[in-house]
């Protein structure tokens, strides 16, 4: 019986003349675009520098920034005022002021000061391009103190971070394997979530409703499309992430596939049951978005749950997708086994088995 | 033998009323139609008798097997053809028909038989998709579908809504032939002339029955005087008709308008009715005594209900 079931929603599937390109497509589309929007790194930052000193030095500085690569120079004014009139304008993000007396201070004291100011309207780039400011002005302050004093052994405690698992902060490593979880969230989570309302739409249900099927095989038949679906989906951004990323699992690729096979029926659960509880397309549409939302911003995909207040925390903690970013991003990144993956495993496993229970409980034969 | 007993169901939708106290049975064997105008109810106790919705109170049985408690069972037995179109119509006819019997846990060549011969006027369209096919071939498929696990009793709600003439006249004979099988039949339609066509009528009205009998007893009963009148001028005809003193309803039947007298009125002169109405200017005047048929009786029945309701 399963098998026609199976049968019949493979049928209507690559009949529909829009799915079987929309399952291709999307998968591709979205691993060739968005690790190059979904990227932390910021270059082309506008800089107005306004250079009181008119010296060598003040000279130098402004030629090590630009020389970086992460600063635009947007333009030079006279005033720390009309700087600030072209933030005001949107030309410039940051504003670097040097005094007139720096060279002299420098020179004299060794010691000069100099003001960064930066526009947080954007907290992210506000924050990274002020904190790029200041590690280009102290990698200068440094060249400057060594040349001039030659003899007296720098004693200052030099940092250099080094990445684990990600030497270069590369962000599109970090984002490819989230970017793989959204993508499996939206397309498991959005056709399930069409699918047995659009059957109530069409009035087909009502023919289903009347024949001896059980509940369980209903569901499994609507469960297991989407499964496969998913299957292909990940494969699809697999290869992506490989071939176009140079992006391969550290870890074991089989428990990528293995841990994402539950997974995906978690969306896909979740999808079945605001199926079975909306009355029309439109409806399921909505609520679905909704949830999606719900799910991608708290997850930790964007930005890390830990730095989420608590209530934002708990919400948190009954959130799928959290689980399986961590266990994407260990295995792709770290190289993490199943065994250390537990507690995230038998999280997902949870989820799995109750909203299974829910969605074969919330389709009803009859009202 | 009693296939389906219905004992005063009652449902509602909300506020709405839909079913006030409905009873009635059907035997196996027998064709029973529901005749009513739309909104009167006739879905719902397809819809309750199918196990699809809960009836609020009463109780109802199918095959002996109660429709709240026994539902399961009822499922295996019944076949039904809902009043919308409702099979895949991304699938062929062929699939459709084989997905149906699996649904069944059966196979369509294990009950060919049983569709065989409405079968036969699909069979040079069976991979041809369901949502391309004319209404009269839709409701064939539909037909096969519901019959393709061998059911006891067959639910038709509204088979023949939106199907040509002669595909209805076809539709008829075949359910003729299906009830010789023992199949208990009930079918709804809110088309007047193919009352006649079946064992015994319930007609429904406002979500109770107004009257549940043979179609001829139906006719038989209605003991009321009836005149069809036509003149040049239908449009003013009915209203001036509607003044005449013993006239209960007055209603457009076709060319012509039908009138039923009030109680007592036994055998009214029709000259002084064609005298009266060439008074008030009409011309042409045709005025014949008539037998009643079961539309008649449905109009003398639900009381210009609905009449009023769009004169309004």
């Amino acid at each position: 019986m399963l098998k026609y079931l199976l049968e019949k929603e493979f049928k209507q599937l690559m009949r529909n003349p829009f799915m079987p390109k929309l399952i291709m497509f999307f998968p591709l589309m979205a691993m060739l675009l968005f690790p190059w929007a979904a990227t932390m790194t910021i270059k082309n930052v506008n800089i107005a520098i306004v250079d009181n000193s008119h010296s060598t030095v003040s000279q130098q500085l402004t030629e090590k920034i630009i020389s970086t690569g992460y600063f635009k120079p947007a333009s030079f004014p006279n005033s720390y005022d009309k700087a600030l009139e072209s933030v005001t304008y949107g030309k410039a993000d940051v504003i670097l002021e040097i005094p007139s007396d720096f060279e002299e201070n420098l020179t004299k004291t060794g010691v000069s000061s100099i003001m960064i100011s930066a526009n947080s309207v954007d907290g992210t780039k506000g924050s990274l391009a002020s904190s790029y400011l200041v590690s280009i002005v102290s990698d200068f302050a440094t060249s400057i103190q060594e040349s001039r004093s030659a003899t007296i052994q720098s004693s200052m405690i030099d940092i250099k971070p080094y990445f684990k698992f990600n030497p270069g902060m590369d962000y599109k490593v970090f984002m490819i394997p989230a970017l793989i979880v959204m993508l499996l969230t939206i397309i498991c989570g959005f056709l399930p979530s069409l699918n047995i309302v659009s059957e109530k739409e069409v009035g087909t249900i009502e023919q289903i409703n009347v024949t001896p099927i059980s509940k369980l095989m209903f569901i499994a038949g609507k469960l297991i499309p989407y499964w496969i679906i998913g299957i292909i989906v990940i494969s699809i951004a697999f290869a992506v992430a490989y071939f176009v990323y140079g992006l391969a699992p550290a870890g074991d690729i089989l428990s990528v596939y293995l841990l994402s096979f539950i997974y995906i029926l978690v969306v896909s659960d979740i999808g079945l049951i605001i199926s079975n509880y909306s009355s029309t397309m439109q409806q399921a549409m909505f609520v679905m978005f909704f949830f999606i939302l719900i799910l991608i911003l708290m997850s930790g995909l964007f930005t890390p749950v830990g730095s989420m207040p608590d209530w934002a925390q708990w919400i948190a903690r009954f959130n799928p997708l959290k689980y399986f970013i961590i266990i994407m991003r260990s295995i792709y990144l770290k190289g993490s086994r199943l065994s250390d993956l537990l507690p995230e495993i038998y999280a997902l496993l949870g989820f799995f088995a109750v909203f299974t229970t829910w969605a074969i409980a919330s389709y009803r034969k009859r009202t | 033998m009693v296939s389906v007993s219905v004992e005063n169901i009652k449902k509602s939708y909300n506020k709405t009323r839909a079913l006030r106290g409905v009873s009635f049975e059907v035997s196996q064997g027998e064709l029973f139609g529901i005749i009513g105008a739309d909104g009167a109810g006739k879905s719902t106790i397809f819809r309750i008798l199918t196990t699809l919705i809960l009836p609020d109170s009463g109780r109802a049985a199918v095959e002996g097997y109660d429709v709240v408690s026994e539902y399961v069972k009822i499922r295996e037995i019944v076949g039904y053809m809902p009043g919308r179109f409702s099979l895949y119509q991304d699938l062929s006819v062929e699939e459709n028909l084989k997905f149906f019997a699996t649904l069944f846990n059966t196979s369509v060549n294990e009950n060919y038989d049983m569709i065989k011969d409405i079968y036969s006027y699909l069979k040079p369209f069976k991979s041809r998709k369901a949502g391309a096919l004319s209404g009269g071939m839709k409701q064939k498929l539909a037909l096969c579908c519901a019959l393709i696990h061998r059911p006891k009793v067959l639910f038709l709600d509204e088979p023949t809504t939106g199907v040509d003439p002669v595909s209805r006249k076809d539709f008829w004979a075949m359910l003729k032939r299906l009830k010789e099988e023992g199949i208990a039949i009930l079918v709804s339609t809110p088309y007047m002339d193919e009352a006649a066509l079946c064992d015994r009528i319930a007609l429904i009205d406002g979500g109770m029955f107004l009257r549940t009998d043979t179609p001829e007893n139906i006719v038989k009963n209605f003991r009321r005087e009836i005149i069809s009148v036509s003149s040049s001028d239908m449009h003013s005809l009915l209203k001036d008709l509607r003044t005449i003193d013993q006239a209960q309803n007055c209603y457009s039947f076709g060319e012509t308008h039908h009138v039923i007298f009030s109680e007592g009125v036994n055998y009214c002169d029709l000259s002084q009715i064609a005298d009266y109405l060439s008074q008030r200017g009409h011309n042409d005047i045709e005025i014949k005594r008539i037998e009643p048929t079961i539309e008649d009786c449905y109009m003398l029945l639900e009381g210009g209900r609905h009449l009023n309701k769009y004169d309004k």
